[in-house]
C-alpha cells in the first residue's frame, strides 16, 4: 500500500519567533527553517510502516515556495521515496492545503495519509481532519500508536482525559502527535542518494485549486510581556508569599 | 447571528470547558447548544440551565455515543442550516470534530480564539503563543473554536432553554471505538483547578515525581501537571502535559517544579496568574516570567514546603 506525507516547511522549533515592529507578521528573514517537528514522526512512521513490510511506497507532498525543496530533500534523505512540491508564493490555508491533497490522494490512490497533528507556525490543527472530511474518510486525530492489520488501522489516540483507540477502516487519515515514535536522522549516504530520488514540480492551478485566501491576517502582535517578578531566599518565604496570596492556610 | 455550541460532556454532566465557549459564541449571537451522545438526558437538562442559552439540540444515538468525528460532523453540517456559526471549545473533541465539519461546508475554521472584535474579526495565538494574530474571515459562516482560558464561564444555573430532540445522522460506518484508558483522579482537572504544581524532568523517576508532587498538591488542592520531557520519560500520563501541545491551563497559581522553561512549555502556562518557579539553576529561562523564584534543590525543597505548609 501507499502511503502520502504532507510536509510543512516551518520556523525551525528552536528559533524565538520575532514579531515584525509593523505588525505583518513574524519575520522569517534569515532565520532557520525546518520541516515542521510532527511532519518528522508523520515520515518516520511511514517509513516503519515500509520497514515492517506494510507499506510499499511513501510519498512526501510540500505545498509552499521553492525552498520546500528542501523540506522534502529531508523526507527524501529519512527514507520517502518521491516527491510532489505543489509551488506557490501565496500563502496558503489549511482548506487550500487539504484541496490539494484531496487532489494527489485522487490521482496517486494512498491507502493511509500521514499528516503532523498540527504546524507549529500557525497552530491551526486542522488539514488532517479537513482532508478526511473531503474524502468522507476515517480519522485518526493526535496519534500516540498505530497498527495496521486487514484493511484496518488501529489507532490509539492523545486526548484530554488520557488515551481513546478507534479502528479505521482503510483508506484512513491520520496526524501524529510528538509520542508517537521518534524520527531518525538522514545518514550522510542518504542524504546523497536522495539527492537522486523523484520530485515533481506542479502548481495549485494544475490540480483546479482555487486556494485564494478566506482569512485576511489584519495585525500580528506580540503578546502581553510578563516579566521576572522577585527571588525569595529559602522555604519560609515562599510559604509566607502563599499565605499572603491565600493559597495556604 | 445563530450559533451553535457543541456541548462537551462525560455523558452524565457538562464540562467546564463548554462553558467558556458559550461565552465567546455569546458574543457572536444567540448561543444555542448541541448535545450528541447516547443516554445523555441529564446532561441535555444540564445544559439547558446554562444563562443565556436559546435552545438545547439533543442527537440522542449509540452513532454518537464516542463523539467519533465521521458521525458528529454529519449532523452538525445539518444543523448549520440554520445556524451561522459553529462554536467549540478547543478541547482534543472540538479540535477533532470541528475542522472536519468546515470542510465540509467549505469554510475555513479560525483555531483556538482568544478574542471576539466583531461579527467577523477575532484574535487567535500563533508560533506557540509568541505572537497574536488579528484574523477577518471572507466566510459567511463561521467554524471557531475556543481557548476555554481567555473566556469567563457562563453561570451553569439561571437558564431554562427549550429541549429539541433532533434525528440522528446515522453511523457513517467509518470507524469504531476500541477503547479508553481515562486518567481517575480526585484532583482537580488541570483546565479548571485553581491551583497547579507542575514537574518536569528533574524529578528522575515517576516514584520521585509522584512521591514529591502529590503530598505537596493534596496540601494545596492543587491540580498536578506535567513538561514534556516528564511525560516522555514515563514519570506521568500524557494527559498531564502542559504547553503547545499539551493542556491550555491558567490557573491563580502555577509552580513549576524542576522545569526549565521551554517556549512550548511557557506556551501552556503563561496566562496563570501568579507563575511560582523553584529550580537549581538560576538562569533557568522559567525566571523570566515567573513572579517568584526559589533557587534550590527540589529534593529538599519540596520535602520542606510539603511540610511547612
Ligand atoms: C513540537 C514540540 C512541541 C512541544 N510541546 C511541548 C509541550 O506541550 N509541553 C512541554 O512541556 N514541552 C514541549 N516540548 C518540549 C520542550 O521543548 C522542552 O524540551 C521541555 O519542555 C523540557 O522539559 P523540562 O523543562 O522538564 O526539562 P529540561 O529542559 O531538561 O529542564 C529540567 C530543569 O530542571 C532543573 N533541575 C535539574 N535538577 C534539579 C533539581 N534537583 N532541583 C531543581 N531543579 C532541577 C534544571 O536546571 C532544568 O532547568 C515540545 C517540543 C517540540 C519540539
Ligand atoms: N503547506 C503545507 N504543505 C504540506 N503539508 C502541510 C502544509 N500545511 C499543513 N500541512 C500538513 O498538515 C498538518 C497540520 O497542519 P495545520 O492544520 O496547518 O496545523 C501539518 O503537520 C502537515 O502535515
Amino acid at each position: 500500500m501507499k502511503v502520502l506525507v504532507p510536509v510543512k516547511r516551518v520556523l525551525d522549533y528552536n528559533v524565538k519567533p520575532r514579531v515584525k515592529a509593523d505588525g505583518s507578521g513574524v519575520d522569517l528573514a534569515n532565520v532557520k527553517m525546518s520541516m515542521n517537528p510532527f511532519d518528522e514522526i508523520a515520515v518516520e512512521e511511514a517509513i516503519r510502516l515500509k520497514e515492517k513490510g506494510a507499506v510499499t511506497e511513501i510519498v512526501a507532498v510540500s505545498i509552499g515556495e521553492a525552498k520546500c525543496q528542501e523540506t522534502l530533500r529531508t523526507a527524501l534523505a529519512m527514507g520517502a521515496d518521491r516527491a510532489i512540491l505543489v509551488q506557490t508564493d501565496e500563502r496558503v490555508e489549511p482548506l487550500g492545503v487539504a484541496k490539494i491533497l484531496a487532489k494527489i490522494v485522487e490521482e496517486e490512490s494512498p491507502e493511509l495519509v500521514i499528516l503532523g497533528k498540527q504546524a507549529i507556525d500557525d497552530d491551526n490543527n486542522q488539514t488532517g481532519q479537513m482532508l478526511a472530511g473531503l474524502l468522507n474518510w476515517g480519522q485518526g486525530t493526535f496519534a500516540s500508536k498505530v497498527e495496521i492489520a486487514d484493511g484496518h488501522a488501529k489507532v490509539t489516540r492523545e486526548v484530554d482525559g488520557g488515551l481513546e483507540t478507534d479502528d479505521l477502516k482503510l483508506p484512513a487519515i491520520i496526524t501524529t502527535d510528538l509520542r508517537l515514535n521518534e524520527p531518525r536522522y538522514a545518514s550522510l549516504p542518504n542524504i546523497m542518494k536522495a539527492k537522486s530520488k523523484p520530485m515533481a514540480t506542479k502548481s495549485p492551478a494544475d490540480y483546479g485549486v482555487d486556494v485564494t485566501p478566506r482569512i485576511t491576517v489584519t495585525n500580528v502582535a506580540e503578546p502581553p510581556k510578563r516579566t521576572a517578578g522577585v527571588k525569595v531566599a529559602d522555604v519560609d518565604e515562599l510559604v509566607a508569599k502563599l499565605k499572603a496570596m491565600g493559597v495556604a492556610k | 447571528m445563530k450559533t451553535l455550541v457543541w456541548v462537551e460532556h462525560d455523558g452524565k454532566a457538562v464540562k467546564d470547558a463548554t462553558l467558556s465557549a458559550v461565552t465567546a459564541a455569546s458574543k457572536l449571537g444567540e448561543a444555542h447548544l448541541l448535545v450528541a451522545g447516547q443516554g445523555i438526558d441529564s446532561v441535555a437538562q444540564a445544559a439547558a440551565t446554562i444563562a443565556g442559552v436559546g435552545k438545547v439540540h439533543v442527537a440522542d444515538d449509540a452513532a454518537y455515543a464516542h463523539a467519533l468525528a465521521e458521525n458528529v460532523a454529519p449532523l452538525v453540517v445539518e444543523l448549520m442550516g440554520h445556524h451561522d456559526a459553529f462554536v467549540a471549545p478547543a478541547t482534543t473533541t472540538g479540535k477533532n470534530i470541528a475542522p472536519r465539519v468546515a470542510a465540509m461546508l467549505d469554510v475555513m475554521q479560525i483555531s483556538d480564539i482568544l478574542s471576539v472584535e466583531g461579527a467577523d474579526t477575532f484574535t487567535r495565538p500563533i508560533y506557540a503563543g509568541n505572537a497574536i494574530a488579528t484574523v477577518k474571515t471572507s466566510d459567511t459562516k463561521l467554524v471557531v473554536t475556543v481557548r476555554t482560558t481567555a473566556f469567563e464561564k457562563a453561570a451553569a444555573e439561571g437558564g431554562s432553554a427549550e429541549i429539541e430532540k433532533v434525528a440522528s445522522t446515522g453511523d457513517k460506518g467509518l470507524s469504531t471505538f476500541a477503547g479508553e484508558e481515562i486518567a481517575k483522579s480526585e484532583r482537580p482537572e488541570l483546565t479548571s483547578a485553581k491551583v497547579i504544581v507542575s514537574g518536569g524532568r528533574a524529578f528522575g523517576s515517576s516514584e520521585q515525581f509522584h512521591s514529591l508532587l502529590d503530598p505537596l498538591a493534596d496540601k494545596l488542592g492543587a491540580g498536578v501537571g506535567a513538561s514534556r520531557a516528564a511525560v516522555d520519560a514515563g514519570y506521568a500520563p500524557n494527559d498531564y502535559q502542559v504547553g503547545q501541545t499539551g493542556k491550555i491551563v491558567a490557573p491563580e497559581v502555577y509552580i513549576a517544579i524542576g522545569i526549565s522553561g521551554a517556549i512550548q512549555h511557557l506556551a501552556g502556562m503563561k496566562d496563570s496568574k501568579t507563575i511560582i518557579a523553584i529550580n537549581k539553576d538560576e538562569d533557568a529561562p522559567i525566571f523570566q516570567v515567573a513572579d517568584i523564584g526559589l533557587v534550590g534543590d527540589l529534593f529538599k525543597i519540596v520535602p520542606e514546603l510539603t511540610e511547612k505548609l
